[in-house]
């Protein structure tokens, strides 16, 4: 494989659910080391598209090959990172931040065989990257919501992807954690990976960005570079009063001592 | 006491004991895990109709509860995974159809309840040689796959999505734990009976998760704990009759002690998620920070009156309800 070929190519892509189109004729083509970022309103399959291109939602047409190799053939599981949207990591069994983090790398371990050096190593310096390293050894539950976004891409790192899908990493997740977000998928991409986002809101991570596409009913609308959203907050003293992303959307009586000024 | 333990068929009733309390917790984990606690239940309900159909056919009831509590944990799976029944419904399903089948079945054969009975709340003191052997089979092979293949079985449970990307066969994992349920309810009917056996399973879980944080001392504790109530339960079965000359079955006496066990970790936990909460009050890093044009008056120190809070390697101060730090020419929030 040359080092210019795509990692992802998605040809005339569709899905439907349940007999319903949700994506129709996607053209997608991702290249090595891109950060790209899928906007678009709730219900435009962003989603569905990252589903897709996972393998997790089989194409009704449409080709896609990951890596050169189509996706019906693909096994090189490792090469994929891949970060659920969920509001938590904490199921009904308590578990520990670095055993979640250490199912990432089951795509490099073979059956019946214990965690070697390697594997451990692996999971260190994935939580090290997302500043986690102390938590290591306490409950996943005791986490806030935005930290265990955090472990759950620590867990997508720790099997060393090349190639990671985000599905909205920064939905519900505090100011400072999206920034500690930011900066692990800063290093990781400029250390070469692939990143395709889906996010609702670019935050701290706008800077990223070096693609965007926007889908709007199932259909891309937009592909090129990025666009400019909003006035780039994430600066070290930006308004105090704006860090909604939806100006409209906050409860009057949280702010009785200000002018709602909208 | 002493005598007791000489029988040979208390003997074998501690082994069946021991082994089925090591088992049983293992799957119970991955079914507490996923939120299936009642998966044990419903299985042990269907086991009935298969015991049944053993009564009636003239097979050993222990084999054909196994056959039919396989079949019902991958019919119960393949609904599961269809979604087109709810989990919990599927589950009531089996619930009514294997307690009801049974009992018809029973009676079909002309077997008196007695019989049916036994397997009910279990009959340990009873076991054969051939059934302590089966027994120590059946657990091996449950201890094995479910200890042995616990990082692939813990990622399925965890996250099914990711775990699909990461190239496992989640369908066969899911299965997997399914049919060594189907198995552990076949082994613990003979300890604590088919109505009691989701009990071992599941309470142990509930009793060590309480003090552990992770998944592997999750396990670990409630295996501890499974064994301990079937050794332990069976002993303290065998001396209350013993003492008081009266006939107390051994298999709700180990589901009570095992329950005993969590009512004694649960306060400890509850003290334990208390004190873990207040371990970090407020998320670390700083929130946006406030220019300090409301400080004209003074600067924040030992006698501003401002109540002061230590925090890492420096000092907040309370103001509005807000922490202050200083940090150049004006206070962060903290």
């Amino acid at each position: 494989m040359s080092t210019t070929s795509p990692v992802v190519e998605l040809r005339d892509g569709a899905v439907a659910i349940a007999g319903r189109p949700i994506l129709r004729h996607v053209d997608l083509t991702v290249r090595p080391g891109e950060f790209l970022t899928l906007l678009g309103p709730n219900g435009s399959g962003k989603s569905t598209l990252v589903r897709a291109l996972t393998g997790l939602r089989p194409l009704t047409l449409g080709s896609l090959s990951l890596f050169g190799t189509p996706i019906a053939e693909f096994r090189d599981h490792h090469r994929l990172g891949f970060v659920p949207q969920r509001a938590s990591a904490a199921s009904g069994v308590p578990a520990s931040v670095a055993e979640v983090v250490a199912s990432g790398r089951l795509t490099r371990r073979r059956l019946l065989r214990p965690a070697g050096r390697a594997d451990r190593a692996a999971v260190t310096s994935a939580l090290e990257l997302v500043g986690l390293a102390d938590r290591a050894r306490d409950s996943v539950a005791t986490l806030s919501g935005g930290q265990q976004q955090r472990v759950l891409i620590a867990r997508a790192l720790a099997g060393e992807p090349e190639l990671f899908f985000l599905d909205e990493p920064t939905a519900g997740v505090d100011l400072p954690n999206q920034r500690a977000l930011a900066e692990a998928l800063g290093t990781l991409s400029s250390t070469g990976s692939t990143i395709v986002l889906v996010t609702h809101e670019l935050g701290p991570l706008a800077p990223l960005v070096d693609r965007t596409v926007v889908l709007r009913d199932g259909r891309i609308v937009y592909d090129g570079a990025p666009l400019q959203l909003d006035d780039a907050h994430g600066h070290h003293h930006p308004d105090p009063r704006r860090t909604d992303h939806h100006p409209g959307v906050v409860a009057p009586l949280d702010r009785t001592g200000e002018d709602a000024d909208w | 006491m002493i005598d007791l333990l000489g029988y040979p068929f208390m003997q074998r009733a501690l082994i069946a004991a021991f082994v089925t309390g090591l088992a049983a917790p293992v799957i119970g984990t991955y079914l507490v895990q996923r939120r299936l606690a009642l998966l044990g239940d419903g299985l042990g309900h269907v086991a009935v109709t298969g015991v049944a159909l053993g009564l009636l056919t003239g097979f050993a009831p222990t084999w054909t509860a196994v056959v039919v509590a396989v079949l019902g944990a991958i019919a119960i799976e393949v609904i599961r995974e269809r979604g087109s029944t709810s989990g919990d419904l599927a589950l009531a399903l089996l619930f009514y159809g294997g307690l009801a089948g049974g009992v018809m079945i029973t009676g079909l054969a002309g077997q008196s309840a007695a019989k049916l009975q036994q397997y009910l709340f279990g009959s340990i003191t009873a076991i054969s040689v051939t059934d302590v052997w089966f027994t120590i089979g059946l657990a091996a092979l449950i201890l094995l796959l479910g200890v042995g293949l616990l990082p692939q079985l813990f990622t399925v449970a965890q996250d099914q999505d990711f775990a699909k990307v990461a190239g496992l066969d989640v369908r066969a994992y899911n299965l997997l734990v399914a049919v060594l349920a189907a198995v552990t309810v076949t082994i613990a009917m003979r300890t604590v009976g088919l109505l009691l056996v989701s009990a071992l399973m599941i309470v142990p879980v509930a009793a060590s998760q309480q003090l552990a944080r992770s998944f592997r001392a999750t396990l670990g504790g409630a295996v501890v704990v499974g064994a301990g109530a079937g050794v332990g339960g069976l002993l303290l079965a065998g001396w209350i009759s013993v003492r008081h000359d009266a006939s107390v079955a051994p298999g709700p006496t180990i589901v009570l002690l095992a329950l005993a066990c969590f009512v004694a970790t649960w306060p400890v936990g509850a003290w334990l998620r208390h004190r873990d909460r207040l371990r970090q009050p407020f998320p670390a890093g700083a929130v946006a920070p406030l220019e300090a044009t409301d400080h004209d008056d003074h600067d924040h120190g030992p006698a501003c009156g401002h109540l002061a809070v230590p925090h890492d390697d420096h000092v907040d101060y309370v103001h509005d309800g807000h922490r202050h730090a200083r940090h150049g020419e004006h206070y962060d929030e903290h």
